[in-house]
């Protein structure tokens, strides 16, 4: 599969990233060469093979419900965790009004 | 409502409008979905945030296991299959409110799939999917200093636990989405899972709208409608969009697949501004979390913690109680109501007493004073107890619609006003009621004399005094048959 | 004291016997890296306060001459992907060059309630992002070998400062060898634990399941020590495993006679450097020589192994770095007028150029109409070298293999070319995708002095049985380590 131009623009945009024009070109060269040796696993037939999304959900072998349930938690407030204080919470915000993170304005009409 | 005067009612019923709702509910669980910072609505805001809801670096989700229970409740009152194994995935895009850039939500493989609700028709609308998902949190555009520059958000509601709730596009008008809704938030309010309050954001509801000549096979090109908060305005929203595509349609124009904006002061739809991402969210299974396993014995667990649904309850309460359909929809309004309906009426001396003094006594009142059945000044108790008190005889259904003429007035329970009356009694007494007629007999010759000439109809005349003098508390028919009898003839 | 030589008990020995004191001995440590640090650059922050109140604590202690916590006065670095509480931790990105984080990353306390006195805050590529270190956005990392050469990456810093003594161990983190590589190409040991091993709560992720935190240092009795310290169950990260941890130091010592080394053919093919085969091949003797048995084995899908890895670690980064987005922490571009104007910029500024080819790459690969022939093709493969790896594990206890094709290159020479410095994670991105403990400890050198690694690799959980024939191999060889 080839990258295009467009398809550059486009997945920029998606990830959010404004890139100039020197570094599109570059991304173009660099996707095709990396994506060129991905092509390579076309090779192998995994049409029956399931597919490893989670590595840890191999390690328990309990039955039913109480399979993967050490994992999750009681509904107690704080009781994983306690929440942060309000002013340390919003003390990394590089715009902040002290109560809310504040953005440049976000029209939708 | 603004609709265009000019589409005829040809062209309206030419097609047909095929609507699909997505409706969002938060869970009333204690904490956040994978975090333990409290869900309460309307503390401070960014005082219920953690480095997880916050989005960051280094933190992780662990998923509550409430939240997990009240979304399987809901599901099953909702009569959805559940999925023995879910796994959750990241749904990818970016927004101010949406700490991580993404939102953990469930994907390919669902909590539950393949319910209903039935709506009157009767009619059943399949219900696709119910999955879990947190709720991000919230942008304000006014209300603080710089709100003509700058968006301010809000991270406390980031982490709510939501499930998502969809429908098969099976609805077919406006008035038909309504009722779908108000079962739906009718059936999650008595699993108790959520308290449906579109005002304070705890119900949402996006509505997805198509038209299509009438007996086609095929979809139209759909227009997500949003930002509805009540279900008096999806109905409006939805008339107008409809309204709006066949318009287009008829005119000659393409419908455009967007989302579209509900402004109720004006009643009309209108597309977003800004450019319309393509909504590419690039699923994929999150890597973070451990699949969702429910099996069998959980599942049972569960189900046995399901309360008797409202339909199901209604029929019950008609059958068992001899009401009315009606009344039973008014008395299961709200799964606390019914509880206490049928605590009262069952320890009640007869219960259908009961149903029946809510339906003829209670139920004209409230609606003249404009009050619903939840702000009745007469609890289920007091009804049952002025039930018990008519059926023993110890009071006349006068005597009850006069002390529950006092309660409205006075806006107190039956109990309480009937204390303040002095307990009144119906007398019995039937020498002591003779003795009252002797004397009412006594003082009023010209009636007597008017009686026995023929005029039976003065008996109502001494009946009525007999009933003054002891106060409303003889027994009507005793003093009819007594009077009847002193009088002679 | 010889600083460069110094292991996790020798310190604590010392400080417990009141021949130094904890406090002076950070000190101690502070002054080599002044002196040091400016030609290595392995530091990022050094956080004194910190370190100097956890080593009073220490000297307490001993002064009542109560006994220390197993890592009571020694002192540590921290790779700076590791969140630290109250301490600048920047990933080695401009895009966090001023986050303070309000939390401590999981190992981190555990280490610091075992006793460690934690000296400072260390290099990395940005975002664990590179395999040479010369990715981070504030200043490469130099190798201590030879100061014109890669420390190899992502940990480069850790690697680099446990080399050259400014930090008797460190730890790092390894998404695709970037601990083991580094330790590598610094003549250090490594270890990346099985997935789930070790809690990855604080570590600022990079590719989920792929990531793992992990010691390095001088010796395999030190990384089983700082390993048995941070490993178990952690309530706060759903992946980190629910099993027992063994008393990996206890076992050590246990005889290796018998056991079955595997040698997968496909890790001595082409690409790799001929000093490092002899070496790695000489090594492989030496187990022979203590009364292991050498078993061929093969790992068919080993060649998969790199775009495999390329798009699962890639995709899940895409989305793990999403969250920077200037609205609550870290960088914001300056004179943004609309939001869009401020993701893209501030992304675009304080993001490098390898995290955007990355992210770039990742996004791509999940993107509509992508994901079937991308990232769930690679998720499928991942399952066929898992299988390699299990079937070859019914033969044979572990796995021995060079650690890299190469030893340490030169600064710049494989910047242009990423696809190049793809190629070179063969050897180590197979156990990432596995999820298997892998461990790297030095073998040799080359002749031009450069330290040569080799792997050694074991079944799920089975650090034990890893880190007791490193332990048995590097008993009967004496390593040395780069004086001052």
């Amino acid at each position: 599969m080839k990258v295009t131009e467009k398809d550059v623009a486009y997945v920029a945009d998606l990830a959010n990233l404004e890139l100039s024009d020197q570094e599109r070109a570059r991304m173009l060269r660099d996707l095709n060469s990396i994506l060129g040796h991905i092509d390579t696993l076309n090779e192998l037939d995994t049409t029956n093979v399931q597919p490893m999304a989670q590595v840890s959900d191999r390690y328990d072998s309990k039955p039913g419900s109480d399979r993967f349930a050490y994992a999750s938690r009681e509904d107690v407030h704080e009781g994983l965790r306690k929440s942060l204080p309000h002013d340390i919470a919003v003390a990394n915000a590089p715009d902040s009004n002290g109560t809310f993170f504040q953005v440049p304005k976000v029209i939708e009409r | 409502m603004a609709t265009s005067p000019d589409l005829s009612v040809s062209a309206r019923t030419k097609y047909e409008p095929v609507i699909g709702l997505e409706v969002h509910v938060q869970l009333l669980t204690v904490t956040k979905i994978f975090c333990s910072c409290s869900t309460r609505f309307g503390d401070p805001p960014n005082t219920n945030v953690c480095p997880v809801c916050l989005g960051l670096p280094g933190a992780l989700p662990v998923l509550n296991r409430k939240a997990v229970e009240y979304a399987v409740l809901a599901a099953m009152a909702l009569n959805c299959r559940i999925n023995e194994t879910s796994i959750f995935a990241r749904k990818n895009y970016f927004y101010p409110d949406l700490p991580k850039g993404y939102q953990i939500s469930q994907y390919d493989k669902p909590l539950a799939e393949y319910g209903w609700i039935d709506v009157p028709g009767p009619k059943r609308i399949g219900i696709t999917r119910l999955h879990l998902e947190e709720d991000a949190g919230k942008s304000l555009h006014e209300g603080f200093p710089d709100a003509d520059q700058k968006t301010a958000i809000d991270l406390n509601r980031s982490g709510v636990p939501l499930i998502e709730i969809v429908s098969e596009p099976e609805i077919s008008s406006p008035d038909e989405a309504y009722e779908y809704l108000t079962r739906l938030k009718e059936i999650i309010l008595y699993t108790g899972v959520s308290d449906c309050n579109m005002e304070e954001g705890s119900l949402r509801c996006d509505a997805n709208v198509s038209v299509r000549p009438r007996g086609q096979k095929e979809f139209g090109t759909k227009t997500e409608v949003k930002n509805v908060n009540s279900f008096r305005f999806i109905r409006e929203a939805l008339e107008y969009e409809i309204e709006r595509q066949i318009e287009v349609i008829e005119s000659g124009g393409r419908i455009t697949q967007e989302t579209r904006l509900y402004n109720a002061q004006e009643g009309k739809t209108y597309g977003m501004r800004s450019k319309e991402q393509a909504h590419d969210y690039r699923y994929f299974p999150e890597p973070d979390l451990l699949p969702l396993v429910v099996d069998e014995k959980r599942r049972s667990e569960i189900r046995k913690l399901l309360p008797e649904l409202p339909e199901a309850r209604r029929k019950r309460l008609v059958a068992d109680y001899g009401i009315t359909e009606y009344d039973a929809a008014v008395l299961t309004a709200s799964k606390a109501l019914a509880d206490q309906f049928e605590v009262a009426a069952k320890s009640a001396t007869n219960p259908k007493r009961v149903a029946n003094l809510v339906q003829s006594e209670l139920a004209g009142r409230l609606k003249a004073k404009g009050l619903s059945i939840e702000q009745s000044p007469i609890s289920m108790k007091g009804v049952a107890q002025s039930a018990d008190l008519v059926e023993s005889g110890a009071i006349s259904s006068k005597m009850l619609k006069d002390l529950y003429d006092l309660s409205f007035e006075r806006n107190k329970d039956f109990s309480v006003v009937y204390e303040e009356e002095g307990r009144p009694q119906q007398s019995r007494d039937t020498s002591a009621l003779e003795k009252t007629i002797d004397e009412v007999i006594a003082s009023n010759p010209k009636q007597v004399e008017q009686y026995r000439a023929g005029k039976k109809t003065v008996a109502v005349f001494f009946v009525g005094q007999v009933m003054k003098a002891s106060k409303g508390q003889a027994n009507p028919q005793l003093v009819n048959e007594l009077v009847a009898k002193k009088l002679g003839g | 004291m010889n600083l460069s030589s110094l292991t996790i008990p020798g310190a604590r020995a010392a400080v417990q016997e009141r021949k130094t004191t904890a406090t002076a001995l950070a000190e101690s440590f502070y002054r080599k890296i002044g002196k040091d640090d400016p030609q290595i650059g392995a530091y990022l922050a050094l956080c004194r306060e910190r370190a100097i109140s956890k080593a009073t604590e220490m000297d307490a202690l001993a002064a009542k001459g109560e006994n220390l916590p197993p890592l009571g006065g020694v002192p540590i670095a921290i790779k700076d992907v590791l969140v630290t509480k109250g301490i600048r931790t920047t990933a080695g990105s401009k895009i966090l060059g001023n986050f303070i984080p309000p939390y401590d990353c999981t190992a981190v306390a555990r280490l610091e309630a075992a006793g460690a006195v934690m000296l400072g805050k260390l290099n990395c590529d940005e975002f664990a992002m590179g395999s040479s270190n010369e990715n981070s956005a504030w200043k490469p990392v130099h190798n201590p070998h030879d100061l014109s050469r890669v420390p190899g990456g992502s940990s480069g810093g850790s690697a680099a400062a446990t080399a050259a003594g400014m930090a008797v161990a460190a730890l790092g983190s390894d998404t695709g060898g970037s601990i083991r590589q580094p330790a590598s190409f610094c003549g250090v040991v490594g270890l990346k634990p099985t997935y789930g091993r070790v809690s990855r709560y604080g570590l600022i992720a990079f590719a989920s399941s792929l990531d793992h935190v992990g010691p390095l240092a001088k010796t395999v009795k030190d990384a089983a020590i700082l390993l048995r310290t941070i490993a178990g169950r952690d309530p706060m990260d759903s992946t980190s495993a629910e099993l027992p941890v063994p008393n990996y130091v206890a076992e050590l010592d246990k005889p290796v006679r018998g056991l079955k080394i595997g040698v997968a053919k496909e890790y001595f093919g082409q690409g790799l450097d001929n000093e490092v085969r002899n070496t790695v091949e000489a090594a492989i003797q030496k187990f022979a020589a203590l009364g292991c048995e050498i078993v061929e084995v093969s790992l068919p899908h080993t060649r998969y192994a790199i775009p495999t890895y390329y798009i699962v670690a890639t995709a899940e980064a895409s989305s793990n770095l999403a969250r920077f987005d200037g609205v609550r922490y870290g960088y914001r571009a300056a004179g943004v007028r609309t939001l869009s104007e401020m993701y893209r910029r501030t992304r675009d500024q304080g993001l490098g150029a390898e995290v955007k080819r990355r992210i770039m790459l990742g996004s791509y690969a999940l993107s509509a109409g992508y994901y079937d022939a991308y990232y769930l093709k690679a998720q499928k493969v991942r399952t066929l070298l898992t299988r390699d790896f299990e079937d070859a594990f019914t033969k044979v206890d572990v796995i021995v293999a060079p650690t890299s094709p190469t030893a340490a290159f030169k600064l710049g020479e494989k910047v242009d070319d990423p696809l190049a410095m793809y190629l070179a994670d063969i050897y180590t991105v197979t156990a990432n995708l596995a999820g298997i403990p892998g461990i790297s400890i030095p073998c040799g050198e080359t002749t031009e002095k450069l330290p040569i690694g080799m792997q050694i690799l074991g079944k799920h959980f089975d650090e034990a049985t890893i880190l007791r024939i490193a332990h048995a191999y590097e008993s009967s060889r004496q390593s040395s380590v780069l004086s001052s």
